[in-house]
């Protein structure tokens, strides 16, 4: 062992009582929390901190006392385990996230079925948060982290940076997402939408992200290759962008240190400016610029070609991420927010169609030459079907953010429809893909459990998209129709529950939809446990062909180099 | 392309690219929010606006708690079809006192910018213990237990300071008042006897006006102030307070 190697292994070592030291001030606060707690709601959430928070304590003390003089951090090999439980991760709260949406799908649907007057925090809406808490932060969130520590990695050719700090960041994301869910049904929120956790939790999530951005650029300082992979370019700004978008959109002052509630700093137009500008951008940082990271990845891995075109990435990158900022606007039109800024937001939110189909040709196009994968691998199919329907709903993003169009679909199920085909299309097929690819690379298996059942999956969901998507065009086109339709007598046809009661229909195909995409989900997290099992088709690799103790092949990655 | 052949750099410093990418996208932002914070037509000027008294700020948090605004809006658009269904469109001083805002992204149910007045208080009560009992094909929740939960209003003094920490000129007086103020408003003829005085004169000075205060039982149980109080106190105020009959809506400083 060189000197080097023996200085970067103690400050690897010593990250580990760093990791416990910072913990246990956080238990310290989360225990001043619940002895001195205002409300019953915080002292709830103080209590499962700690209980959390105290779990990883322990935890990480009897795995450090039994480490003895093996080294946990072992710079010759890269940091698979923490990938292995953020791909476990995002199955778990994957499946929960989509089973609460279907819930509050069949709420809609048979509220004399769904609701129960006793209990109160069933109710739709402390589950609507959960739901989309859970599937864009929780499934999504963890993917994104499983994903770039694999690709940072890779494509840096070094071990995560930091020895215990992924760690921390992986677990300390964890508890954010029970505390806000658990947060929801008790009924703290600050009723920004995507935004709702209260500010504790808000200044948990800021704490981790720090640290998630600081091991990224640690990793990229200590990288074996001269270049930044395009991925990382993605990466880098999805996790900088949220940090900005977190903070200024949660800018509140708590009623007490040791209470629930905090008072947002802005209010009425310019609050919901603000909100805006974070709630589009989540979208386009979190659900967009993350993961083509993964497109730019796993696609030309699992197809082995190059990226399609390098220019075309810097153009796709920077356009993208300087224009989509702008778009927040268009979810207030004919608000009372001033003309000028909707107009901004219009103008803005029609030119990034561009950028955005940039981004999808030069993913699909990277299957040039390997056009027949589409046919022999569904995992392929998976995720050029995502990126189709990323081009579609980056095409009727811009199409519905015209003012005109917004008259009818702003407030109705189209917007719905909408947020779904790209949710379920784009992230979630993209985000299955790379779940797909993970696991046999992970567990060292030569190939899933079963093929076949990734084509199960594949078509289930998709129907299941398909019925999500045209129920709910039908519903917000027809009641944004109904809403502005007058009889011949010039008064207004409609009352305003007729059209409620006319999507009943809609409804149910929409909870059928979900139904489908969700079977289609738990199909994959059956197959992906059996592939780590390594059961069926998933044989072990040989340990000669072990691709991690190989040099990555340099064809996926010649491109950005 | 030159620029192209220099994108090299970028792709070699993270540092630099951290920062370029934080550059990039700070830029729309400030230039769409900046001015908001400045420009003096971006509210309208109204009057009858005033802050919420403490029994409605209560109700308006049990309306945020129980994530009301994932199904209704608060924001008539200047439609003809919205202006005929709802009233007067909403104006961005309506939310000015607002921390923070309740427009909405979503029509499940109606929009409620100024359901105030619109229904009795008793049929707001009747309807949120059971909607489909007076609107059978209704998909919203029940909130009976609204109506077995007493409101606890512990830290409402606490809670105004930051109020007004934040900009909403809640005055001394109706801050060293609060507590007194929810019984005012809602049990005016027997525990909040004394201060209801305190609460009209208060209130009725920060609107300018008359008669925008309502103080009665509102849940049919004047013994105990429910959270179902509250939320029907909040309702039933919701969009009334600007008076239009003063309001310029072509007035050079109010157009937008």
């Amino acid at each position: 062992m060189t000197f080097n190697q023996l200085t970067t292994r103690q400050s690897n070592n010593s990250s580990i009582f760093a990791v416990g030291a910072f913990l246990s001030v956080f238990l310290l606060l989360g225990l001043l929390m619940a002895s001195f707690a205002k409300d019953a709601a915080i002292g709830h959430q103080a209590m499962t901190f700690l209980f959390l928070g105290g779990a990883f304590f322990v935890g990480l003390c009897m795995w450090a006392g039994n480490l003895i003089d093996r080294d946990p951090f072992d710079e010759s090999e890269y940091e698979n385990t923490l990938v292995k439980w953020g791909v476990f991760a995002s199955i778990f709260w994957g499946l929960a996230g989509l089973l609460v949406g279907v819930v509050i799908a069949l709420q809609l649907t048979f509220p004399n079925v769904f609701y129960f007057p006793e209990l109160g925090w069933t109710n739709f809406g402390r589950l609507r948060p959960l739901h989309t808490s859970a599937v864009i932060f929780a499934f999504g969130g963890n993917v994104l982290l499983a994903t770039s520590f694999y690709v940072v990695q890779r494509t840096c050719r070094t071990r995560l940076a930091g020895g215990m700090w992924p760690w921390f960041v992986f677990w300390g994301y964890q508890i954010f997402i029970v505390l806000a869910a658990t947060g929801y049904l008790l009924g703290v929120t600050q009723s920004k939408e995507y935004a709702e956790p209260e500010w504790y939790v808000d200044l948990w999530l800021t704490i981790v992200w720090v640290a998630y951005l600081l091991v990224f650029l640690g990793t990229l300082w200590k990288r074996k290759e001269p270049h930044i992979y395009v991925a990382n370019w993605f990466y880098l700004s999805f996790i900088v962008t949220i940090a900005m978008l977190h903070i200024v959109n949660n800018l509140s002052i708590p009623v007490n240190l040791t209470g629930s509630k905090s008072v947002q700093v802005f209010s009425g137009v310019q609050d919901a400016m603000t909100q805006w500008w974070y709630g589009h951008n989540a979208v386009g940082f979190f659900l967009t610029t993350g993961f083509l990271a993964i497109m730019y990845y796993f696609i030309p891995k699992r197809v082995d070609r190059p990226v399609y075109s390098y220019r075309l990435s810097i153009v796709h990158f920077w356009s993208l991420i300087f224009i989509y900022i702008w778009a927040g606007p268009h979810h207030l039109h004919y608000t009372a927010l001033p003309q000028w800024a909707q107009t901004l937001g219009m103008t803005f939110s029609i030119m990034l169609w561009m950028p955005s189909w940039g981004g999808m040709i030069n993913g699909v196009m990277t299957l040039s030459g390997a056009w027949d994968k589409l046919r022999t691998d569904p995992v392929v199919r998976m995720m050029v079907v995502s990126l189709a329907f990323y081009g579609m709903s980056t095409f009727e993003g811009p199409l519905m953010s015209v003012r005109a169009v917004n008259s009818l679909s702003h407030y109705t199920e189209w917007g719905i429809g909408h947020v779904h085909s790209g949710a379920l299309g784009w992230v979630g097929y993209i985000s299955f893909g790379a779940l797909y690819c993970l696991t046999p690379w992970l567990w060292k298996k030569t190939r899933l459990y079963s093929k076949s059942l990734v084509e199960w999956h594949f078509w289930i969901s998709t129907i299941g998209i398909l019925f999500y998507m045209i129920s709910m065009w039908f519903a917000g086109i027809m009641e944004g129709l109904m809403w502005r339709a007058y009889n011949e007598f010039g008064f207004l046809e409609y009352s305003f529950v007729e059209t409620v009661e006319a999507k009943h229909i809609s409804y149910m195909i929409r909870a059928l939809g979900g139904l489908l995409y969700f079977s289609g989900a738990a199909i994959m997290a059956y197959n992906l446990v059996r592939t780590a099992l390594g059961h069926g088709e998933a044989t072990s690799l040989d340990e000669a062909n072990d691709p991690l103790k190989t040099p990555e092949p340099r064809t996926a990655l010649a491109p950005a180099e | 392309m030159g620029l192209m052949n220099n994108h090299g750099v970028l792709e070699r410093h993270s540092l630099l690219l951290t920062i370029g990418i934080l550059v990039v996208v700070s830029i729309g932002g400030i230039i769409q929010m900046a001015p908001l914070m400045y420009m003096e037509n971006t509210i309208e000027k109204v009057d009858g606006m005033r802050p919420y008294t403490p029994l409605e700020l209560s109700g308006r948090d049990i309306y945020i708690r129980e994530g009301c605004y994932v199904c209704h809006s608060q924001m008539v658009r200047p439609l003809r079809d919205e202006v005929e269904r709802y009233g007067h469109y909403s104006l961005a001083a309506e939310s000015m006192y607002d921390h923070p805002f309740q427009w909405g992204s979503k029509r499940t149910g109606p929009d409620l910018a100024r359901v105030g007045g619109k229904y009795s208080a008793e049929w707001q009560v009747d309807h949120l213990k059971d909607p489909r009992a007076l609107v059978p094909e209704s998909v919203m929740p029940p909130y009976a237990f609204l109506a077995k939960k007493k409101l606890k209003f512990d830290q409402i003094e606490d809670r105004l300071k930051v109020e007004r920490m934040v900009g909403v000129p809640y005055t001394d007086e109706m801050i060293a008042n609060a507590k007194g103020h929810i019984y005012a408003q809602a049990d005016p003829d027997n525990k909040g006897f004394d201060y209801y005085d305190s609460l009209m004169a208060e209130y009725e000075a920060a609107a300018g006006r008359e008669k925008t205060v309502e103080a009665r039982d509102y849940d049919g149980d004047p013994t105990t102030i429910t959270e179902m109080d509250a939320l029907v106190a909040y309702l039933q105020m919701t969009g009334t307070l600007v008076d239009f009959s003063t309001y310029e809506a072509d007035d050079l400083s109010n157009r937008r």
